[in-house]
């Protein structure tokens, strides 16, 4: 430095921005970048791992499953239910007045098949898993699905119709890969 | 001291009821610091961030390990493969071990050269002694995690050590291992270890610090401050003196994470450990080596003391002997600067540890030289050895006594004003003079 202390000294603005007051701001904004840059890893640790992602796809044999009825299969670690509806039962959701719902949604919607309903198998109000799918399991007012927690009704396109759930059962991504087999995820 | 002038009224509401805002304000900010320290007080400071870094690396770590016999080493290679930057993580990690002992070494040997030892700060010094023990621990626990070829024989290796021990030794092992031999009891008990004493550590360095800020830092002068004119505030001088040292750490630590991350590590524990079949050539960790190298050079029995009970004896006494060094140097000056003879010695300590790293990584039979078939590893380990041990039990009692020191300055400032003088002895000459 060509200058000496008391020049650079005299020479320091007393008032206003300063080169220094720049360089304070840059290197502070420069620090903060680099711990913002560091803390991310040890944030995104925590999500869903490589493998955790490619365990996400399920694919389900419907061979079996008879007219009327109802099966169970677990995609990433939540049930999903799988039935087979009746002609009743389409009809049943489908003459329902839009206006009635709580969670407006036709039915036609709400399946790629008529035939099959696919809907992930979690109540929309707190995760509890709605009754219903077994034989002889209560289900609810509307035939559909009866949460035991909060007292929600479902109806059979899987709608809530009455109690605390704020939505319908939500309906996860699915390819009928054939008329017999479908991959859910 | 006064309390703080806090102009922010939350702050001022807490403070009178807590007063960390005046503490923080007496130990970080205006807390006074010998002017003339050199870079090689920065390693106190870049300890404790190393510190914190493992800890957190290692918490994050412990969300995806999986401490059992047959699922560790592969969760360990999950969280490579899988995990989200896991493989940044645990190269972190696994690298911030050799990190930390290098700066631990260093800031020990700095110790070392300028007297840091001495009075008043022999507490400070054997809490640091403790410190260095349980990192030891800790890096051993932390290797064996894994269940790689190294970590299981290293355990075995280890854990046998106690066997030593005459009578009690064979069921203090197997009380060690909760079995007959390293098993997945072994491997539970060591992950649980391993997540509790970095704890320990942090509240041994919470009373290192206490008793650092007692008397403050020593200085390469080694002489106590006498007034304002020997002393500036931490901050902003060493605050911002040790972030630029972290940034030059960060750089060195960063090439060693990105670009040569297994380097400091052996490549057989990236096979899964197998009980049956133990490795050509076990070597410990680098830390390790010096210390092993001791291990083995004792080859003989003394009276009733067979070989392999004094081999752990030295070992153990290698770092034992260091908690009572205010006591073996008694010279009342500290820093080397004005000790001509202990200035030499020192470095012969330095290349003696140097020595004994090289001893611990080679077998014992192969020759130092080749073509020299007669003098082999072990001989040379067994005269580091005996060096060591002279360095300090003899020698510097010795030059206790018989070593002359060169004239203490009157004060740390007094090479400075006087202007002319030896040159080595005026620390950071004022930046605007030519």
């Amino acid at each position: 430095m060509a200058t000496t202390g008391e020049e650079t000294f005299e020479s320091q603005p007393q008032e206003g921005e300063t080169r220094r007051d720049f360089l304070t701001l840059a290197t502070g904004a420069f620090g903060a970048f680099g711990v913002g840059a560091a803390a991310w890893p040890l944030i995104d640790q925590m999500n869903p791992a490589a493998d955790t992602l490619a365990a996400s796809t399920t694919e389900v044999n419907l061979e079996p499953i008879q007219e009327g009825q109802r099966v169970v299969i677990k995609w990433r670690g939540k049930p999903v239910f799988i039935t087979r509806r009746s002609e009743a039962q389409i009809e049943e959701a489908r003459k329902v007045p839009i206006s009635a719902l709580v969670d407006p949604e036709k039915d036609e919607d709400r399946v790629q098949k008529p035939e099959w309903l696919i809907v992930v198998g979690v109540c929309t109000h707190l995760g509890c898993i709605p009754l219903g799918s077994k034989q002889g399991e209560k289900r609810g007012e509307y035939q559909g699905w009866f949460c035991p927690c909060h007292g929600s009704h479902y109806d059979t396109s899987g709608r809530i119709r009455k109690g605390p759930a704020p939505t319908n059962l939500p309906i996860p991504k699915y390819t009928f890969l054939s008329d017999k087999l479908v991959r859910v995820g | 001291m006064s309390k703080t002038n806090q102009t922010n009224s939350v702050v001022k509401w807490v403070d009178d009821r807590l007063p960390v805002f005046t503490f923080m304000q007496h130990e970080l900010h205006e807390y006074p610091t010998p002017k003339n320290l050199n870079y090689f007080w920065n390693f106190g400071s870049l300890a404790g961030i190393v510190l914190v870094t493992m800890i957190v690396t290692g918490i994050v770590l412990s969300m995806h390990y999986t401490p059992h016999v047959d699922y560790a080493f592969d969760s360990v290679e999950r969280i490579m493969r899988d995990v989200n930057h896991g493989w940044l993580i645990r190269y972190v990690h696994m690298n911030g071990a050799s990190a930390f002992f290098i700066i631990v070494f260093i800031h020990i040997f700095r110790g070392l050269y300028y007297g840091s030892y001495k009075a008043p700060r022999e507490l400070l010094w054997m809490l640091g002694v403790l410190i260095l023990l349980l990192m030891m621990a800790t890096a051993f626990l932390g290797y064996v995690l894994p269940w790689g070829q190294m970590s299981f024989w290293g355990a075995t290796v280890i854990t046998n050590l106690f066997s030593a021990i005459p009578l009690i030794g064979e069921p203090i092992v197997t009380w060690l291992w909760g079995g007959f031999s390293v098993d997945n009891a072994t491997l539970n008990r060591f992950f649980s270890l391993h997540f509790l004493l970095p704890f320990v550590i942090v509240g041994v360095v919470v009373l290192h610090i206490v008793a650092l800020h007692t008397h403050g830092s020593n200085n390469p002068v080694g002489i106590d401050t006498t007034g304002n004119d020997d002393q500036i505030p931490f901050h902003p001088y060493y605050t911002v003196k040790d972030l630029f040292g972290l940034g030059v750490f960060l750089v060195l630590f960063s090439l060693f994470v990105f670009y040569a991350p297994n380097y400091l590590g052996h490549p057989d524990n990236y096979i899964p450990a197998d009980p049956l079949q133990t490795p050509p050539h076990i070597v410990p960790e680098w830390y390790f080596l010096p210390f092993y190298a001791i291990l083995r050079s004792i080859t003989f029995d003394i009276w009733f003391l067979d070989a392999k009970l004094l081999g752990v004896i030295a070992m153990f006494a290698s770092i034992g002997l260091l908690f009572i060094l205010p006591w073996l140097d008694r010279s009342p000056v500290r820093s080397a600067r004005f000790r001509p003879i202990y200035r030499q010695f020192y470095w012969v300590l330095v290349i003696d540890c140097f020595i004994l790293g090289i001893v611990g990584a080679n077998s014992p039979d192969d020759p130092v030289f080749s073509g020299l078939d007669g003098f082999q590893f072990i001989h040379l380990g067994m005269m580091s050895t005996a060096y060591y041990f002279f360095h300090f039990l003899i020698l510097l009692p010795l030059l206790s006594v018989i070593e002359k020191p060169d004239p203490l300055p009157a004060s740390i400032n007094e090479p400075i004003l006087g202007g002319g003088g030896n040159a080595a002895l005026a620390p950071g000459k004022p930046m605007e003079k030519p």
